[in-house]
């Protein structure tokens, strides 16, 4: 095989995929201390500032802990289910990154590297479809503890994560009219030269993506099937050590996956902002994949302060939500956004 | 301080109620530290709370307390006596009923007149051993369901028994 | 696996119960139809203890009662003594004993909110509570060296007398809670989810909650005024000038509204009690070994939690007869049941939590 073959279509799709693993895996990391550090400051508190510098080993500290840890399987538990969950929560969460792009290309010599591992005309289907598996790891978690809380808190997340699936359905579709196209990349796109982003353009479209988006990884004000204080913690009541360490892993990811979703379908992904004013030029000079990371890290952080702001729903008042006022409210926003596209 | 029942009106006109209604069934009464307490036989008790409650407007039974009087009372004398301390709101007044009760003797329930008085009774059953005739639910409350003994009676040990 | 009844174990273990409380709760698919409250886990045997012990060496163990609000506990013990002596408090004294008292208060609403607000999921409202807590302690640790069993009364009067240091140490404490309690009600009051949760829920009648003799804030919030500092004031409670909030929807909303604005009052009484604190004695000089003539005595304060009582019959020698608490919180959560009744499993915490109970009063 010539060298060039070897490494343009061996060496570099593996990097790829090695990177596809490792860059969530990364922003969890990070997440795991943002979420501790500023919960901490917004309650006035410290938070852990021991292990490294400011405690940015911490994470690590977290996760050496839970290694060592027993690893629990409850007597009557179906051992099969109870053991495959936690892998297939991460696994559908882990396998939509394929598709989410990272920056714009840029070459390298004569080759164009792509900041993404595979670019299909549907992406954003197929992301939207594998963050939906994951449904299958918690109700087999629940089911396969054996045990009252987890099977009500494993009940409760998917009636959750599928009721909140409908307006992230109708919401994403506005996006797509103006874009004309379901591949990421061409979203992206269609938001450069001086358009204004559709976070903008449909204000709506982006508040409703973003509750849903909340309300699908369970995260508060939406997380009472995991709260503490109510059903112990859920659907992972029963898992101990590395299996406890999956679920909490893949929620992060999952929390990554949908702030990835936002920055690219309504703020632009990697496009600097104020592309036309001349005197700010100087933030195209920054490449387009910190521009992405700029962002994200933005709405991960609007995740920490809502969890460490607001109360809990009540579980009926979370799926009435769902259906009374959101699924209504994209269903209308859909209807006028087409009307007004058609009309102007 | 004053002591005289002559500065308590609403007492006075309590105790003036029970004497002219119940007479034979007042053992005694004794007012001290500005608190009336009137002693009635055991068989008195619901219609003198009841009339306490209904006409003089006693509408709150603060408390139940059981004594244990194995040290204190001459061998012939009841063992135990149950104290229940009335109160009048609004209106303010205090009242103590008391009632003496022998070994094995049961008092009638009041949950009939004043639901507080369910988990009262079941601690004193509990703790002192005193049944209580019509009480929905008498089991004990504090300490484990096979438990042995009453723990607050004079005769139990203070170290428990092993 | 069944959906209509099923029998669901909280307790006694949980992250909130409020202490080693078991509740057994029977859901018909989230609905609950019982809740029966089984207590007994924390049960020390105090009223056994006190018959074996002197007058004066009960009062610590009245610290471990409402372990929250300890000179509530204190106070209420010290008056039935007092009573029962025939004995007339110095007015420093009983000015000294109010400003503790509604200090005492103020740490305990603060935990009674912070935690409810935790349990629904305001994390935050937790730590601000707890932070204001922090500094009402530290007036505490400087009086008598205790922060949470405080001690801070004694037979006859208070231990020590109040000097610049503790009262410039209150002002300063007190000056900072008027905005604590402004975020909290900012970040609560007008909140959809705290009003969806709490609005509503848990909701007694107020025929109910008489007969079933609550009391403290739970009973004011259904429309009674019951307040034994105004009832039948002790403790030269008459001398102040306060109010008593009284609401009448009996939900945890109204519950909470009433602990806010009881806040607010206790702080008014402090600064009129450190205004007008009069010169003269701290404590009366009472016998070491302290034999009370034969008698019995039953008085009642309004502790944070509700009225606590003690009931006191002396036989002439040093240790009681008998000693018997009325505890506010024993009594209070009978009417769990009935305030649960209908509402959703996920209420349940939150009732408890506005019922505000601690276990070491209930149990003794």
């Amino acid at each position: 095989m010539r060298a060039e073959t070897w490494i343009f279509e061996f060496l570099i799709p593996v990097a790829k995929i090695i990177a596809v693993i490792l860059y969530p895996m990364i922003m969890v990391i990070v997440m795991i201390w943002l979420e501790r550090r500023v919960v901490a400051w917004i309650q006035g508190r410290v938070g852990p500032n021991r292990v490294g510098f400011q405690g940015l080993l911490q994470p690590i500290a977290d996760a050496l802990k839970l290694f060592f840890k027993e690893d629990i399987i409850p007597k009557e538990a179906d051992a099969f289910l109870f053991n495959i969950s936690p892998p297939l929560v991460m696994f559908s969460s882990l396998l939509a990154f394929c598709f989410v792009p990272l920056g714009e290309s840029f070459r390298v010599g004569g080759y164009t590297l792509n900041l993404w591992v595979a670019d299909s005309p549907v992406g954003l289907l197929l992301v939207l479809g594998l963050s939906a598996i994951g449904v299958f790891g918690i109700i087999f978690g629940g089911w396969a503890s054996n045990s009252k809380y987890p099977l009500m808190g494993a009940l409760r997340s998917v009636v959750q994560v599928l009721s909140y699936e409908i307006p992230i359905g109708l919401t994403v579709l506005t996006v797509v009219f103006f874009s004309g196209s379901i591949d990421l990349i061409e979203i992206v796109n269609h938001q450069q030269h001086g358009r204004v982003w559709f976070g903008f353009m449909l204000p709506v479209s982006f508040v409703v993506f973003w509750i849903s988006g909340i309300a699908e990884t369970n995260r508060a004000p939406f997380d009472l099937p995991e709260a503490e204080s109510e059903l112990v913690a859920g659907y992972h009541t029963e898992y101990s050590g590395l299996k406890f360490a999956y679920f909490y892993i893949a929620e992060y990811t999952h929390m990554v996956l949908v702030s990835s979703l936002v920055v690219i379908l309504f703020f632009g992904g990697w496009l600097p902002p104020f592309p036309n004013v001349r005197f700010l030029s100087f933030l195209g000079w920054i490449p387009g994949f910190v521009w992405y990371l700029i962002k994200i890290m933005f709405f991960l952080y609007v995740y920490v302060w809502i969890r460490a702001t607001l109360p809990r729903y009540r579980f009926d008042a979370l799926i009435k939500l769902a259906w009374k006022w959101l699924v209504p409210l994209s269903l209308a926003n859909l209807f006028v956004v087409v009307a007004l596209k058609y009309l102007l | 301080m004053p002591d005289g029942m002559a500065d308590s009106p609403r007492l006075l006109r309590v105790q003036e109620f029970l004497d002219k209604r119940y007479g034979a069934g007042i053992l005694s009464r004794s007012f001290e530290k500005m608190e009336l307490t009137v002693k009635i036989k055991r068989a008195e008790l619901l219609s003198v709370l009841a009339a306490l409650r209904d006409e003089l407007g006693f509408n709150v039974l603060d408390d139940i307390i059981g004594l244990d009087n194995l040290r204190s009372a001459a061998p012939e004398e009841p063992r135990f006596s149950l104290l229940y301390q009335l109160y009048q709101f609004p209106g303010f007044s205090r009242l103590r009923i008391a009632v003496d009760l022998g070994e094995g003797e049961e008092a009638d329930s009041v949950t009939s007149l004043f639901r507080s008085a369910n988990w009262e009774e079941r601690e004193i059953f509990d703790l002192l051993g005193i049944r209580f005739a019509g009480h929905p639910d008498l089991r004990r409350i504090y300490m484990p369901d096979d438990f042995e003994g009453y723990p607050l009676r004079k005769d139990f040990p203070l170290e428990g028994k092993p | 696996m069944a959906f209509k009844e099923i029998e669901l174990n909280m307790g006694p273990q949980h992250p909130s119960t409020h202490g080693v409380l078991r509740l057994k709760v029977t859901v018909d698919n989230e609905v609950v139809l019982k809740v029966e409250p089984i207590i007994g886990y924390l049960h020390r045997g105090m009223e056994k203890l006190w018959e074996n012990a002197t007058y004066p060496q009960i009062l610590p163990f009245t610290d471990r009662l409402d372990y929250l609000a300890a000179v509530s506990n204190n106070l209420a013990y010290v008056l039935a003594v007092e009573k029962l002596m025939g004995v007339e408090i110095p007015k420093r004294a009983q000015y000294i004993r109010v400003i503790l008292a509604e200090l005492q208060r103020l740490a305990s609403h603060l935990s009674a909110v912070g935690f409810m607000a935790n349990e629904m999921g305001a994390v935050s409202v937790l730590l601000y509570c707890f932070q204001s807590r922090e500094g009402i302690m530290d007036i505490f640790e400087n009086y008598t060296g205790g922060r949470l069993m405080v001690h801070g009364v004694r037979i006859g009067g208070v231990p020590f007398d109040l000097d610049e240091d503790v009262t410039g140490l209150i002002r300063r404490s007190l000056a900072e809670i008027p905005g604590r309690i402004k975020d909290i009600e900012g970040l609560l009051n007008e909140n959809r989810i705290w009003e969806h949760r709490t609005r509503g829920i848990g909701v007694i009648k107020p025929e109910d909650a008489f007969a079933l003799g609550l009391t403290g804030p739970a009973l004011r919030a259904t429309g009674f005024a019951w307040d034994i500092r105004k009832n039948i004031p002790y403790c030269s409670y008459e001398d102040f000038d306060f109010e008593v909030p009284v609401l009448a929807g009996g939900d945890v909303y109204d519950r909470y509204l009433v602990r806010m604005e009881e806040m607010r009052q206790s702080m008014r009484i402090i600064e009129q009690a450190l205004d007008r604190l009069p010169q003269g004695e701290f404590r009366l000089r009472v016998p070491r070994l302290l034999k009370i003539p034969p008698g019995e005595v039953f008085h009642t304060v309004e502790a944070p939690k509700g009225e606590l009582g003690f009931y006191i019959k002396s036989d002439g020698t040093d240790k009681p007869e008998r000693v018997k608490m009325k505890s506010p919180s024993f009594i209070n959560l009978q009417s769990l049941e009935l305030m649960c009744k209908g509402n959703l499993f996920s209420d349940i915490v939150g009732i408890l939590g506005s019922l505000d109970i601690v276990l070491g009063e209930i149990d003794k």
